[in-house]
């Protein structure tokens, strides 16, 4: 169904997230690559090693979690804006998430914004607390968001009233 | 009559490295570009591209012909850049005739040539298909990408390929929304992660879907689309209504290459390669010698892949009236290598078959 229609199924998606143990201790990445295509931006951005594309540059990158500081680097360098952040150290009821996006107009740090799933529906409210748009993003800013712990493996996007 | 080392025609992306890489040979270069500027579609490409360090891969093509004219400007005294200039004709004793904003007509002959015109877009019939409203992606992404133009508010974007995936992406972040994208393929032909991207910004892809026709009395009003079968034939009672005012059309394209065709070089027809493609060697020469190809016009591909040709076949070029350097075959070897990373994975597999069927000696680049 992936190939008709661009959504991930759930099995998809859990086989990318770390275990919930690593989430639990501190901010990591969840490489969402799921076809072989040349590239390979990750590897180049990572600068601990955790993510391996090697040798064919049509691997689909290997992430070791544990070796990922969360730094959020290679988010704005993944040319498919396929790589998030998550964060479940900083409460027991809510993660933080930290996703590109590269619409106007951006969030306010502190704006409620509508989170949304991996086929763009509205699943919950979510609050700004971050938004980082240095030149070294190169016009791909990172929003961290904060969101109830229950939708950790469907929020995907936001969506920001103009 | 005007003489030359190295003619390039065309200034797009495979153009470019194919005169960075002659020059760093030795050569002089001269570079023929139909339009104002040099660049080609990277100047419309605001996403960041693929591949790997070595072809720019995480830099938007927009900022890409910047990185290639500030290397250019390093040789300024051996390269002459001819804009709003047009290659009209290439002939037998190999004479290329110009034609400069339509008032201007000259000849130039070159010792070699190097033909880097790129591709154009294929378009699709149905009724109405040519109402105001009704653009191929590359108008879309001119419009907006070059002239800040928004073509419209609703769109349907027929095509559901790189390009019809990017420019619908392009289209939201313009703040113009996209109804729905489709495609008559049963899978989605570009990346998933593209594919992925506008999903989640709530646009439904329709595979499986055609356009059945355009309705409106001056402009375009509204699309009438229906599901096809596995043999591409429309389903009845499957008509599905979009109030539109723009249709994109992203269905592909072919090269554009009817001056190797007019001079005379054997011309093969490959579905994968998306048409009439010249037969070619390894280093990119074409059957009539001293006539090189690089690029879109050699088969439609990726960017990426039509930097790297131009930078082989430039080289290639070049070697071939003299200027081969030292390291050339080290060059020559990393080229080659970065095309076949850039093509050896399940998306490469197709432009391999077709490369296949044009290469003369037969083996795989």
């Amino acid at each position: 169904m992936f190939e008709k229609t661009g959504i991930p199924s759930k099995e998809m998606i859990m086989e990318k997230f770390p275990p919930i143990e690593r989430i639990n201790e501190g901010p990591v990445a969840v490489v969402e690559c799921y076809q072989k295509i040349p590239c390979n931006p990750c590897q180049t951005a990572c600068k601990f090693n955790a993510i391996i594309v090697g040798e064919d540059i049509n691997n689909i990158p290997e992430f070791y979690p544990n070796k990922c500081t969360g730094c959020a680097l290679c988010l704005s360098k993944c040319p498919g804006l396929s790589i998030i952040v998550v964060d479940g150290s900083k409460s027991k009821d809510r993660v933080e998430v930290r996703l590109p996006y590269e619409f106007l107009p951006l969030p306010e740090e502190g704006q409620i914004v509508k989170g949304l799933d991996r086929e763009g529906e509205y699943i919950t409210d979510v609050k700004v607390i971050k938004v980082l748009n240095p030149k070294s993003f190169d016009r791909t800013p990172i929003i961290t968001i904060e969101v109830d712990r229950r939708f950790l493996y469907t929020i995907r996007n936001i969506s920001v009233e103009a | 009559m005007k003489q030359a080392d190295l003619v390039i025609i065309g200034g797009g992306p495979a153009g470019l490295c194919a005169a960075l890489s002659a020059l760093k040979s030795g050569s002089n270069v001269l570079i023929i570009e139909r339009n104002k500027d040099l660049g080609g579609q990277l100047r419309k490409q605001t996403h960041m591209f693929f591949g790997s360090e070595k072809q720019h891969a995480s830099l938007r093509g927009i900022d890409i012909p910047e990185i290639l004219l500030s290397q250019l400007k390093e040789y300024e005294d051996k390269v002459e850049i001819l804009t709003d200039s047009t290659a009209v004709g290439l002939y037998e004793d190999g004479v290329i005739t110009v034609l400069k904003k339509e008032e201007d007509y000259f000849k130039i002959k070159p010792k070699v040539t190097l033909v880097a015109t790129g591709a154009f877009e294929k378009a699709l019939a149905f009724p109405n298909n040519d109402l105001p409203g009704i653009y191929g992606a590359g108008a879309v992404q001119t419009l907006m990408n070059v002239h800040g133009v928004k073509p419209g508010n609703k769109v349907l974007m027929v095509g559901a390929g790189n390009i019809g995936l990017i420019v619908s992406y392009q289209l939201m972040q313009a703040g113009v929304e996209v109804k729905a994208i489709l495609d008559a393929a049963p899978r989605i032909g570009g990346y998933l992660v593209h594919a992925s991207k506008v999903r989640r910004m709530g646009v439904p892809i329709l595979t499986s879907h055609t356009v059945k026709e355009a309705i409106g009395k001056n402009e375009l009003e509204k699309a009438i689309v229906c599901q096809v079968d596995e043999k591409f034939m429309p389903i009845e009672g499957t008509e599905k209504e979009f109030d539109v005012d723009v249709m994109c059309i992203s269905v592909g394209l072919t090269p554009l290459n009817e001056l190797l065709a007019m001079r005379g070089c054997e011309m093969k027809y490959i579905p994968q390669l998306g048409g009439l493609v010249p037969l070619r060697d390894e280093n990119y020469e074409t059957t009539v010698e001293n006539i090189f190809v690089a690029g879109d016009a050699t088969g439609v591909e990726e960017a990426s892949a039509a930097m790297v040709e131009g930078y082989l076949a430039g080289l290639c070029a070049a070697a071939k009236i003299g200027y081969k350097p030292e390291n050339f075959e080290e060059r020559r070897t990393d080229y080659m290598k970065q095309l076949k990373d850039l093509r050896s994975g399940p998306a490469g597999g197709h432009i391999l078959s077709g490369i296949g069927q044009v290469l003369i000696g037969g083996k795989n680049v």
